[in-house]
This record gives C-alpha cells, sequence and structure tokens, in this order.
C-alpha cells in the first residue's frame, strides 16, 4: 500500500528529520542528546522514506550501502579513540582544541573541537548505517 | 601500561573496518589473518606483562575508577585474551579455505573481528556495565555470522540464539540495576568491598542469583543450555569453530569473575547450586550427545557436558578446584574449536555431517584420522593429552572436598565422551563409506586445504605440547587461581593506582 499523502509528506519530512538529527547530535555536549540519538533520528528518515517510495528508492537516494556507514562509522569511533596516543594519553582520552579563543579572556574559549565530537560522530553514522541495514533487509523480505 | 590493556580491544576494530571495506577483494581475508596475527602479539605482550609485574589496570579516557571505564588483566584475563587470539588467528586461517566469497562480500571477516573485540572486550573489562556492552557486541556479532547465507536452518537456530540470549541479557540488565541500586557502583573491584558493607545480605544473594541465570544461559549451563545445541550446527564452519571455543566460555569467565570476586559472601547457597548445575550440565550434556548423530551436534552437546566440568571446579571453591577450573577453560576452548573445524573438512570431503551417512576418511584420509585423534581423546581425558590432565585436578580436588559422588559423576560423564568419540571415530573415520566413496584430502582445492588443515594442526599441536608439557601451565593455572581467591591485588591495581 502507497498512500500518496505519506509520500509527498515524507519529502519534506526526510530533510527536516536529517536536519534535526545533525543538531542532536551537536547539542549532545551540554544538553541531552548525542551521536546514538541522532543516528536513531537521522535513520528514521530514511525508514520513513523507504516505507512510502520503497527499499530500492530509498537505497537510491541513500547513493551508499548502508553497512557501509555503519563500518566507516565504526572506523572513525577507534581514530577518534587513538588520536589521544599521539599526546601519550590513555586510550579515549578527549582531546581539546579551542579555535581561536582569547587567551586572556578565560571565558571566551572560541569555537571547541574535540575527539569526543569524533567520536561521537562516529556512533551517528554506527547506529545510522546499522539501523538502515536492519529495516531495509526486513522490508525487502516483506 | 593502559594501550597494552587497550590494544587486544582496539586491534581486532580496526581489523573489522579494514576489512570490511576490502571485501571485494582477497585482501579482506589476508586482512582478517593479518589482524588477528597482530592481536597475538599484543595478546602475547599483555600476558608478559602481567606475569611480570602482576594485575594492571588502567582508566580509559582518563576518568579514575570507580566513575569511568576501568580495563584489568589478572592472569585470568590475560590467558583469556591470549588463547583468543590463538583461536581467532587459527580460524582466520582456516577461513582462507572455509569461507566463499559471497559470504565474505556479505562481510563475514568484519562480523568475524567485531566478535573477537567483544570476546577480548568481556575478557578485559573492569566494569560491570561495560560488561555487558561486550556482551551486546558479541551478540550483535555472533548474530550476524549465524545468520550469514541465510539457509532457513540458520534463520531457525539464530531465532532461538537470540531469543534466549536476550532474555539472558534482561536479567542481566536487572541484576546490574539492583546492584547499582544497592550499593551505587559498578566498578567490580569497587563492588567487591562495597558488598560487604550492604545490609540485607539476602537481598544480595537474590542478585547473585540473577546473574547466575543471566550468564548461565550465556555458558549455557543444565537447564538453560538448550539454544547450543540448535544453532551451532547450523552456520559456516569456521563461525561455529569460534562459537564453539569462545563464546560459551565468556558465560564461564564471567561466572568465574562474579562468584569469586563479588558474590563470595554467601558461598555455602550460591556454590551449592552451582555444584548441582555442574552436576547436571555433565550429565545432560554427555547423555544429549549420546541421541545425536550429526558430527556438529554432537560437538555441541559435548560442549554443554564439558561446560559442568568448569562449573564444577568454580563451584568446590578450592584453591585446587580453581585451577582445574582455569587449566580446564584454557584446554577446552584449543580442543573444541579444534574438533569443529576437522568437523568442517570432514564434511568437505565425505559430503555429509551425518556421522552415520560417511565413512571411510581413516582408509582414504589417514592424516585427518591422526588430526581427529588428538583433540577426539584429549576431549574424552586420555593420557597424556591435556585434557587429562584438566579432568584429573578436577577430580582431584572434588575427592580433596570429600565430593565422592560427584567426582564418581565426573569420572562417569569422561566414560561417557569416550562412548560419543568413538561412535564418531567408528561411523565416521572406520566404515567404509556407505555410497562407496574414498574421501580424500586431495578433493580439495589446494588452496583451500593448506590453510584448512594448518590451522588445526597448529590448534592439534597445542593440544599435545599442553599434554606433555603441563607443568608450567599448571603452575600458571596455580597462580591465576591464587589471584582469584585472593582479589586484594585486582581490588588495589583499580583502586589505588589513579593512572
Amino acid at each position: 500500500m502507497r498512500s500518496v499523502i505519506l509520500r509527498v509528506g515524507t519529502r519534506y519530512l526526510v530533510g527536516l528529520l536529517l536536519l534535526f538529527s545533525v543538531y542532536m547530535l551537536l547539542r549532545g555536549h551540554n544538553q541531552p542528546g548525542g551521536g546514538f540519538i541522532g543516528g536513531l533520528i537521522g535513520s528514521t528518515g530514511f525508514v520513513l522514506y523507504a516505507i512510502g517510495c520503497g527499499t530500492a528508492e530509498a537505497r537510491a537516494a541513500l547513493r551508499v550501502m548502508p553497512q557501509s556507514i555503519a563500518m566507516v562509522g565504526l572506523g572513525i569511533a577507534l581514530v577518534a579513540g587513538l588520536i589521544a596516543g599521539l599526546f601519550g594519553d590513555a586510550f579515549f582520552t578527549g582531546q581539546w582544541l579551542f579555535l581561536g579563543a582569547d587567551k586572556s579572556d578565560p571565558s571566551d574559549k572560541g569555537l571547541p573541537l574535540s575527539t569526543v565530537l569524533v567520536f561521537d560522530i562516529g556512533v551517528y553514522l554506527v547506529v545510522f548505517g546499522a539501523i538502515l541495514t536492519l529495516v531495509f533487509a526486513m522490508e525487502e523480505e516483506i | 601500561m593502559s594501550w597494552i590493556l587497550a590494544l587486544p580491544i582496539a586491534v581486532p576494530f580496526a581489523t573489522a573496518v579494514l576489512a570490511f571495506l576490502a571485501r571485494h577483494s582477497a585482501a579482506g581475508r589476508w586482512l582478517s589473518v593479518a589482524g588477528n596475527a597482530a592481536l597475538l602479539v599484543a595478546a602475547v605482550l599483555l600476558m608478559g606483562t602481567v606475569w611480570n609485574e602482576g594485575v594492571i589496570a588502567a582508566q580509559m579516557g582518563g576518568w579514575p575508577a570507580p566513575f569511568g571505564i576501568t580495563l584489568v588483566a589478572d592472569l585470568l584475563s590475560g590467558v583469556m585474551v591470549l588463547i583468543t587470539a590463538i583461536t581467532g588467528l587459527a580460524v582466520s586461517v582456516y577461513a582462507l579455505g572455509d569461507i566463499n566469497e559471497r559470504k565474505e562480500y556479505l562481510g563475514y571477516h568484519a562480523l568475524f573481528n567485531v566478535l573477537i573485540a567483544g570476546v577480548c572486550g568481556a575478557f578485559l573489562t573492569g566494569d560491570l556495565f561495560n560488561l555487558y556492552v561486550w556482551f551486546e557486541v558479541m551478540l550483535i556479532a555472533s548474530f550476524g555470522l549465524l545468520i550469514l547465507g541465510g539457509k532457513p536452518e540458520q534463520i531457525d537456530g539464530g531465532i532461538k540464539y537470540v531469543t534466549l540470549n536476550l532474555v539472558s541479557t534482561i536479567l542481566f540488565l536487572s541484576g546490574i540495576g539492583l546492584l547499582y541500586g544497592m550499593t551505587g557502583t559498578l566498578n567490580m573491584a569497587d563492588l567487591a568491598q562495597a558488598v560487604d558493607g550492604v545490609e540485607n545480605q539476602g537481598l544480595l544473594t537474590v542478585v547473585a542469583m540473577t546473574f547466575m541465570i543471566a550468564f548461565g544461559v550465556k555458558a549455557a549451563v543444565f537447564p538453560l543450555f538448550f539454544w547450543l545445541p540448535a544453532a551451532y550446527h547450523t552456520p559456516a564452519f569456521s563461525v561455529s569453530a569460534v562459537f564453539a571455543g569462545l563464546l560459551t566460555k565468556v558465560g564461564v569467565y564471567a561466572l568465574i569473575r562474579m562468584f569469586t570476586l563479588i558474590f563470595d559472601h554467601d558461598t555455602g547457597f550460591t556454590h551449592t547450586i552451582l555444584l548441582w548445575v555442574a552436576a547436571f550440565t555433565m550429565v545432560t550434556g554427555v547423555l544429549g550427545a549420546a541421541a545425536q548423530s550429526d558430527f556438529r551436534k554432537i560437538l555441541s552437546f559435548h560442549i554443554v557436558s564439558q561446560i559442568g566440568y568448569m562449573i564444577l571446579g568454580l563451584a568446590l571453591y578450592t584453591p585446587m578446584a580453581l585451577v582445574g577450573a582455569v587449566f580446564y577453560l584454557v584446554h577446552h576452548i584449543v580442543v573444541k574449536a579444534n574438533l569443529f573445524l576437522i568437523a568442517g573438512v570432514s564434511q568437505r570431503i565425505t559430503g555429509g555431517s551425518d556421522v552415520y551417512r560417511i565413512g571411510g576418511l581413516y582408509k582414504s584420509a589417514p592424516l585427518l584420522a591422526v588430526l581427529f585423534i588428538i583433540p577426539a581423546f584429549s576431549l574424552a581425558g586420555f593420557p597424556p593429552l591435556s585434557g587429562f590432565w584438566a579432568k584429573y585436578i578436577i577430580v582431584k580436588a572434588a575427592l580433596e572436598a570429600q565430593g565422592w559422588l560427584i567426582a564418581g559423576i565426573a569420572l562417569a560423564v569422561g566414560l561417557m565422551t569416550i562412548y560419543s568419540m568413538t561412535k564418531i571415530w567408528a561411523e565416521a573415520f572406520w566404515k567404509a563409506h556407505p555410497d562407496g566413496r574414498q574421501p580424500r584430502l586431495t578433493d580439495m582445492p589446494q588452496a583451500h586445504r593448506r590453510p584448512m588443515l594448518l590451522a588445526i594442526g597448529g590448534l592439534a599441536t597445542l593440544t599435545v605440547i599442553i599434554g606433555l608439557v603441563p607443568e608450567p601451565f599448571v603452575q600458571f593455572a596455580e597462580r591465576a587461581a591464587a589471584q582469584l581467591l585472593d582479589p586484594a591485588a585486582y581490588v588495589a591495581a583499580v583502586l589505588g593506582d589513579p593512572g
């Protein structure tokens, strides 16, 4: 059963969900959110798309295999943990770079970039890829 | 220090990622072999450090215990990681001949290495919730491996496997929640101290039982074992070998860890239950095996039976018994994985797995017959192979503890094991093939034959070495058991060392 309403609605929702998932990913470091929930929300977009327009179209829209996304995510998460080794810290110690921070003013942290965020992006991709792998497989089975 | 502990987890994960990206080409399988070889190096380094310096611990991300995630290695963890690496390397070499390109394309090597990472993580973690996470990593990877190829009986076995394991997971998680509510910590070393301060010791025993059931499912003990023989004969032989060797042993390891480090407050109650569980596990496993005719199903029931011996070692809870349990664990992983690998070669050249429908291996493939005899007789406990020493120590410990009945059961089960092994021997090896076939090893292409026999030969050599020179292994097990019985060093390494 393909509903026209769902199909048209999905086209708008996919973009919104993906945008919201990135927002959740970035927000996670100060407030509830993070890579895991971001990945879940992001995958919901493509799940909706698969239900509305079929998995073939959803796969085409995704362009790469969801398994590959998950494995690349795993690699990114691992690299985020390994970076600490370059600085002589324990595995997975967060490394921070405060871009453009004003040294004389401690309240001005500039743009904080960290391996923690890199790790979360990895988690995002793992969850995103894994969920889509499962859902596509099950949709195609039925 | 922290990197020595982190490498056995990081290396297989990195291997998984690389092997997945290279799954279209032959590079994928060689990356898997190289990754497992690197893991072996890391494991040897870890083992050497633990042997020389005692228990080592590291705080991941620099968050101090008991708040962060701690990785700890004592001798038991160290040897388990080492044996995981050995099995991983043997199976990844075997997979060069066993796994076809379709399965490789579907991500066999990636899943396999994620599984190895999960197993290593479970052995090394010093945090209860983290242990749960590693169990999940293992469960996801093993489910993927189990259904890879998508035959109906694989899906059937996979569903049973996952359902039962999810029940275990839920119990495990409830236990974690209850324990956290009572003590406010999940760091295992911290828990070892905190449980002494719990007012309601009866409630603690209840929580201990939750963990016993949760890990009992994973370890496939009586009466929670039935998912194992239903699932282990369905996937590729490489997969069932690594499952048979390692997965249930993670459950046994978790039982040993929890019931020596944390739940040692009421051993009269908990360890008596474990004793009965051990007895029933040994007996039902071996009886189940007697009724089977499928090569791998016989072996699967024997896993259950052998788990009973390890649990018996834990249940007796004497220094000697724990020595036996540790020795048994190591011996069993090597032997069991090898038997499944041999079953794979047998199926390839005889064309079947039902021992009544195959035969002739002794006459036309004598090399395989020799390679089978070593682990099979070791499993049954023939001197001078490794299984003899393992059973000897356990039975001696039972006699010393004046457990006449349990010692008798252990010996009788050993006898029954010989029956099953001789059944395989008589049917698959001695008897002529009912179709008049002459199964030869040369029926397999050389590119498959060489790696498969190399893996089997390597593990068989290890079995013989443990059997002929048991002295250093027993000494090692003695030190490991002493550490288990006196967790002071473990606790000090985790909580006392801020690094």
